[in-house]
């Protein structure tokens, strides 16, 4: 008994919660991973999905308990530094940095790094997002790869997924994020390429992986050159030692502004920013689910996590927070654009992400770094559930994604349509539902800041997306069904497993606009936790901005669908640069085929390798031969003439002993 | 010094005879049991002359090194024997220059 209530008293603390949070879908991941081969009934393969549903859900709850408890914490050691006389800290707020000793990763001379995690208000919002939609999802996956004969293996990656992504969020040090944020990566690419005996999905899962590992070499660099100027890996650390710092200003290439940089390089890679956005939209070629998990809720908002997370060290170099909002609105402005054009349903939701995740950067490029986490977390909620929503009428449909092909089906399947009616007013920002509150605060935000031609452009994207949204709302449910009979046929509401959670998620969609992030988040961010200072007709504005959109959609795709017919022809230069998507993809197929696939060959295979390298190791082959045919004849094989030799060569060495003597 | 007439130099002289018979004989000879026979008949010289040394010195450092030299010319010969009688079935001769495989 005692030992009983000893363990509880040691499993409920803040030092191992968190911990026990983390390795559960670790766990989860290992034991289905062994017992995958071993898998043959159904039952117990129900067992092994539901295992991993499970894993995550406790976690889900252990995190929930970690956040209730962390502020009580933070006071206690705010108390216990007054009690000893300690000096006060700089930031009135202590996040909680527990970490296993006996995981300490490097510790050689003056390089300590720790596997350390670090707790504040910012990592709980990420890990109960992560979880808390991750494990919707999950249960959601339940129905949507029941048919699928591969279903544990994809089970245990959801479960591999969600062990990186939360410890890239609590990590409390770069090294360790940067594990998480490498096995994120790894993870998104076996998720994309699960369906691998298909070519665009392998394809698209390389293209992912290697897009990426360009960003991550920035971001590796922009850890070194944190150290070097900071002289520590330590999240909290680095964000007090800016603190400290002079503020740098335009022009000035400190060591603030060159690791900022350096890390939003990596950002742009994990979170899809121009020109690193090209592998998102491929992506789409992994199971839906994984769309709405990783490349919309949770992954790809790691970047926009990141700059957040190194709020303080964005906000004292002007020329890279700058940089930031530029990106982040170019990358709005132009993926909403392109989702325009769009006919696949996931598609165009690929663009739409790249777009909101432009914006969150946008709020973090003008400094309303709580802001642009306010989005991210409505975004989870709106994103995956129109996410999970497409996932539906595919499975509907029977594995279409054309929306040329559908139309009509808000009769045939009513709950999927009801909750994607919900998303999609979320996302074009009608109030009250979660999208309006988050949008309305990045654009009064960037008014407030006084970045005027920032809030325009912000103000069209918002135009734009309630368009696209709308557009997308359109085609699918409404209007004629345009696919054939026997697809007609087929039409069937998904099953309750798939139902729920994007009743749930509806549910969160309308409700998580009323959740105050920025100004829970302010004393993580360390900026005054004063009510927005909007102007009063901002909401207003924004507001009827999103019903242009959506009017305009209706106006052209229901009412006159002729028109939208005439004015695409009419347009079509445009459009064709708008399908082309700008011409990324283009011109990085040609830098790939042209500068590095015949680079390497002519230069790097024909010039270096084959005359040089080869040459060299060929040339000293032959030396060696040619000397040996030199040489060879001495061995005559005659023991005599050997022996004679001997001799000769005993009566040299005798003879010159005696000569020398 | 031991008592005596001084045997050094004749000592030395034969050993230097026997062993210059015995490199004559490796040379000239073609027939393996002879050359090994006169292999043996330098190990022996060369035992003469560490014996002389060692009796003109007055240590036992010569003498002891002598055990080494008949130990291994035991092994030696056994070796040496056996490898001849294997080469003897092989071959069907016993002339050196017949055994010339080894080379390039």
């Amino acid at each position: 008994m005692a030992f009983l209530a000893w363990f509880v008293s040691r499993l409920f603390s803040l030092d191992v919660m968190p911990f026990l949070a983390l390795f559960l879908p670790l766990g989860g991941f290992i034991v289905l991973s062994l017992l995958e081969p071993g898998i043959r009934r159904d039952r117990e393969e129900r067992g092994a999905v539901l295992l991993a549903c499970t894993t995550v859900f406790l976690s889900f709850l252990c995190l929930l308990w970690t956040a209730l408890h962390m502020d009580e914490a933070a006071r206690t050691l705010a108390d216990f530094r007054v009690q000893w006389r300690l000096p006060p800290r700089a930031s009135p707020y202590l996040p909680y940095q527990p970490s296993l000793p006996w995981l300490d990763w490097i510790d050689v001379s003056g390089v300590h790094v720790p596997f350390a995690l670090l707790l504040d208000r910012l990592s709980s919002v990420m890990t109960l997002v992560v979880t808390g939609v991750g494990f919707l999802i999950h249960v959601y996956s339940i129905g949507y790869m029941a048919h699928d004969e591969d279903r544990v293996r994809y089970f245990s990656y959801l479960n591999l997924f969600t062990f990186f992504m939360l410890l890239l969020v609590m990590a409390g040090n770069l090294p360790v994020m940067f594990i998480g944020w490498e096995g994120v990566g790894l993870c998104s690419y076996l998720l994309i390429g699960f369906w691998y005996k298909k070519k665009s999905a392998a394809d698209a899962g390389k293209k992912a992986f290697i897009v990426n590992r360009l960003g991550d070499a920035g971001l590796i660099l922009g850890m070194i050159a944190a150290f070097y100027s900071f002289g520590t890996f330590d999240t909290f650390a680095l964000t007090e030692g800016a603190g400290a710092l002079q503020p740098e200003k335009w022009g000035e290439f400190g060591p603030m502004t060159v690791a900022a940089l350096l890390l939003f390089v990596g950002a742009c890679g994990k979170s899809a920013q121009i020109p690193l956005h090209v592998w998102l939209p491929d992506a789409m070629e992994g199971p839906t689910p994984v769309s709405a998990l990783i490349h919309a809720a949770t992954m790809v908002t790691a970047g926009v996590y990141m700059v957040a997370r190194l709020g303080p060290l964005y906000a004292h170099s002007e020329t890279a927070i700058a940089v930031v909002a530029i990106v982040g609105t170019v990358t709005a402005l132009m993926a909403a654009t392109i989702a325009l054009v769009q006919t696949d349903i996931k598609r165009v939701l690929a663009y739409s992400t790249v777009s909101q995740l432009g914006y969150m950067f946008l709020a973090c490029g003008v400094g309303a770094f709580g802001v642009g986490v306010f989005h991210l977390f409505t975004h989870a909620f709106f994103k995956a559930l129109l996410f999970l929503g497409s996932g539906s009428v595919i499975h509907a449909m029977g594995g279409e994604q054309d929306m040329r092909k559908m139309g009509g089906l808000w009769r045939k399947i009513p709950w999927t349509f009801g909750t994607f009616v919900v998303g999609t007013l979320a996302i074009a920002g009608i109030p009250p539902l979660a999208g309006f509150f988050s949008k309305d605060a990045i654009l009064g935000s960037a008014l407030g800041e006084g970045h005027k031609i920032l809030f325009a452009v912000g103000l069209l994207t918002a135009a734009l997306t309630a368009f696209y949204m709308a557009r997308l709302l359109f085609l699918t449910f409404f209007g004629p069904f345009r696919g054939g009979h026997e697809a007609e046929h087929h039409l069937h509401e998904s099953p309750w497993v798939m139902l729920g959670p994007l009743v749930i998620l509806a549910v969160g969609s309308i409700g998580a606009g009323f959740v105050p992030v920025p100004e829970m988040l302010a004393v993580v961010f360390r900026q005054p936790a004063e009510e927005g200072h909007h102007a009063a007709w901002l909401p207003m504005v924004a507001t009827l901005v999103a019903i242009l959109g959506i009017a305009g959609a209706y106006w052209l795709y229901l009412m006159l669908p002729d028109l939208a017919a005439r004015l695409g022809a009419r347009l079509r230069p445009i459009g064709r640069v708008l399908e082309e998507k700008y011409y990324f993809d283009r011109v990085y197929d040609a830098f790939a085929s042209r500068v590095v696939v015949e680079g390497s060959r002519k230069v790097l295979w024909q010039g270096l390798d084959a005359s040089l390298i080869d040459g060299a190791v060929n040339g000293i082959g032959s030396v060696t031969a040619g000397f040996a045919r030199a040489v060879r004849v001495a061995q005559t094989g005659l023991v005599r003439a050997y022996a004679l030799l001997i001799l000769g060569g005993a009566v040299t060495v005798l003879g010159y002993l005696l000569w020398a003597r | 010094m031991s008592a005596g007439a001084d045997l050094t130099t004749p000592a030395l002289l034969l050993s230097a005879g026997l062993f210059a018979i015995g490199v004559v004989g490796v040379f000239l000879r073609r027939n393996v049991i002879t050359v090994f026979m006169c292999v043996e008949l330098m190990l022996n010289a060369v035992n003469l002359a560490f014996i002389a040394f060692s009796r003109w010195r007055g240590t036992l450092d010569g003498q002891v090194l002598v055990f080494f030299v008949l130990t291994v010319a035991a092994a030696e010969a056994a070796v040496g024997l056996a490898i001849i009688i294997a080469a003897q079935r092989n071959r069907d001769t016993l002339d050196v220059d017949s055994f010339n495989l080894l080379k390039w």
